[in-house]
């Protein structure tokens, strides 16, 4: 398996604490990694690492082979490295449609003259990202709910609204904080199936999940962070049953 | 119009709602245009070419601050660079008002890079305090320029000539701004139904996450401060022959919290809200003129209780599109798809090619 994106040795300081610790982490080919362990055990801090939010202290990113630590978040999205926020991040007063699209912005045309006399060209390339745009909010199934202000969504259509605005751009890696925290069980269904669809039509997903089950049920590959270090990586059934893991998560009460 | 709102691509389906908003328009457009034949008096077309100035204004601001939700508090700046432009090639160096813009627009965009590119990045409640300078600077300026001509300002500004029609009396140049307001409107429709007013409206909502959409947060910034400066700057090289003469109080703080106050009484990034704020805030002071001083208390009253009761303004960004698809369930009828039906999208959707 060839990694699509690694992380070597990756370390996060906030003034002195260590919130990372010499992470090495290895996303290969076709995983469905999930990232699991207790409260304020880093995970977002490493998403927000790799996706250009943090500036990781010291250690490297890379996808596909080159080296991204430290670039800018839009540069990180630009290539393909697409994320969710744990505490969902819709763009409130735009409708749900235009959320999609704006997911859509780099494959949109922005050649402003053709912008703005309108012309056949442009107009084609809109539609064609109405349409994905569409397909998008199929796929997660909210495609009657496009043209209403994705403010007013309820919570778990917006979790899924997120995940439509990440698919649009035909990412190679989608990086999903807590999908399933904080929705009722039938979105949790819901949610695992998208998920599930979304690594099968051979996307990357790594996630961060704190239900256990959710993870040993879809997961390729598990790696447990406790106090920003790795204390366990493997398959989900070998991490389960490892003593360490069990002690620093699954002993403690889950969120 | 193309990019009005989610055109069907099935064309022969004779939707109700878009025919009545179609003559609506229609209707506004024609008593607009039919102003000037109404009336001979020469302090109302006065009045209304400025109501049209400041809706030029108010759409340049909207793009800064409706969309891209930067508080600009020194817009003035942009249409007094506009102005003094022209005032200073047309009456020195002679040049026609029509080829004055260009260099007017060239120095805008110029300032509006200096301005914008190390401050921009800030967060808006620095923005607003570097821009209200950048408004003082410029007005600065033009009070201590010899060029300028200092306090006095600039006067005798040639007329507008278009071809071989010269534009003299109040009349022509409430058509002049008229066609400009529908130029301006039209393009800022243009670019709100483009990934350029998606990337703007995301930029507003929600910075980081706009990031995520791969939106180069400072880029986009420093384009819709661009595009402000683009169209100040053009009503400015328009509104030097509209007055024949030009002063620096004309281009202070005031103006451009007028400015301001047209886009929020109006309706942040609504374009049809802001035309409108622009008219109210040009035309509600002149109405109570026989209050004398009190008519700006009386205006301030009002604002306030505006702010109050509808924060978003009079006619904010959606105060229509939720009504077509309204009247369509009281018809029975649903909002299935914006691709396949009677759809009533918050922005274009384009027509398929006719
Ligand atoms: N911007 C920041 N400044 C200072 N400390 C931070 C910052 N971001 C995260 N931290 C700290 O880093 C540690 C890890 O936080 P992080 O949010 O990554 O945890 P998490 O594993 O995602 O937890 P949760 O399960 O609650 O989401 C915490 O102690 C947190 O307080
Ligand atoms: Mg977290």
């Amino acid at each position: 398996m060839t990694a699509v994106l690694e992380t070597d040795h990756l370390s996060l300081q906030f003034g002195g604490v260590n919130a990372l610790s010499d992470l090495s982490i290895e996303v290969g080919e076709g995983a469905l990694h999930a990232i699991i362990g207790p409260n304020g055990a880093g995970k977002t801090s490493f998403f927000n690492c790799l996706t250009g939010y943090y500036k990781p202290t010291s250690g490297a990113v890379r996808f596909q082979g080159a080296e991204v630590t430290g670039l800018d978040a839009a540069k990180v999205a630009a290539l393909g490295i697409r994320r969710t926020f744990q505490n969902i991040r819709v763009f409130p007063k735009m409708s749900v449609l235009e959320n999609v699209l704006a997911g859509g912005h780099l494959r949109a045309t922005s050649n402003l003259l053709a912008i703005t006399v309108a012309s056949r060209g442009f107009r084609r390339s809109e539609r064609t990202l109405h349409h994905e745009a569409m397909a998008s909010l199929e796929f997660v199934g909210l495609a009657d709910q496009w043209n209403n202000l994705a403010g007013d969504l309820p919570y778990g259509m917006r979790k899924r609204m997120e995940l439509a605005r990440v698919l649009i751009a035909n990412p190679v890696v989608v990086l999903l904080d807590e999908p399933a925290a904080g929705v009722s069980s039938v979105e949790r269904e819901e949610l695992s199936r998208v998920i599930r669809r979304i690594h099968d039509r051979g996307t990357c997903v790594v996630m961060i999940e704190h239900d256990v089950d959710l993870v040993m049920e879809i997961a390729t590959d598990v790696t447990v962070l406790d106090n920003g270090r790795i204390i366990a990586s493997g398959l989900p059934q070998d991490v389960r049953t490892n003593p360490d893991v069990v002690r620093a998560y699954m002993g403690r009460k889950r969120k | 119009m193309a990019t009005e709102t989610a055109v069907l691509p099935t064309r022969s389906r004779v939707d109700g709602f878009r025919v009545l908003r179609a003559g609506l328009i229609v209707a506004l457009v024609v008593a607009a245009a039919l102003v000037p034949q109404a009336t001979q008096n020469q302090y109302y077309l006065g009045v209304a070419f400025q109501a049209e100035m400041l809706m030029c204004l108010a759409l340049g601001l909207n793009i800064v601050v409706g969309y891209a939700g930067m508080l600009d508090l020194g817009f003035a700046a942009f249409f007094a660079i506009g102005a003094y432009t022209t005032g200073i090639l047309s009456t020195k160096e002679h040049w026609s008002i029509i080829a004055s813009i260009a260099p007017g627009v060239l120095i805008a965009v110029v300032c509006a890079l200096i301005i914008g590119f190390p401050t921009l990045r800030l967060r808006s409640d620095y923005l607003a305090v570097v821009t209200l300078g950048f408004g003082e600077i410029i007005q600065t300026i033009a009070i201590n320029l010899n060029q300028t001509g200092g306090p006095t300002g600039i006067y005798a500004i040639p007329a507008l000539t278009i071809g071989s029609v010269v534009v003299e009396s109040n009349t022509g140049y409430y058509y002049v701004f008229f066609v400009l307001v529908i130029v301006f409107a039209i393009f800022s429709t243009r670019l709100r139904g483009s990934r350029l007013g998606r990337a703007w409206l995301c930029i507003r909502e929600d910075e980081d996450a706009a990031k995520a959409m791969g939106i180069n947060t400072n880029h986009y910034k420093l384009y819709a401060y661009m595009f402000g400066a683009v169209l100040g700057s053009i009503t400015g090289s328009l509104y030097a022959p509209a007055l024949t003469a030009i002063s620096p109080a004309s281009f202070g703080f005031s103006e451009s919290l007028l400015i301001v106050m047209a886009v929020a009484i109006g309706g942040l990034g609504s374009i049809w809200g802001v035309m409108f704020g622009a008219a109210v805030v040009e035309i509600f002071p002149e109405v109570f003129r026989s209050f004398a001083q009190a008519r700006l208390l009386v205006f301030g009253i009002a604002l306030v209780i505006l702010m109050v009761v509808r924060p978003r303004g009079l006619f904010p960004e959606r105060a229509f599109q939720g009504l077509g698809a309204r009247v369509r369930s009281r018809l029975g009828r649903t909002v299935v798809s914006p691709l396949s039906g009677a759809g009533e999208a918050l922005v274009s959707l384009p027509s398929e090619e006719s």
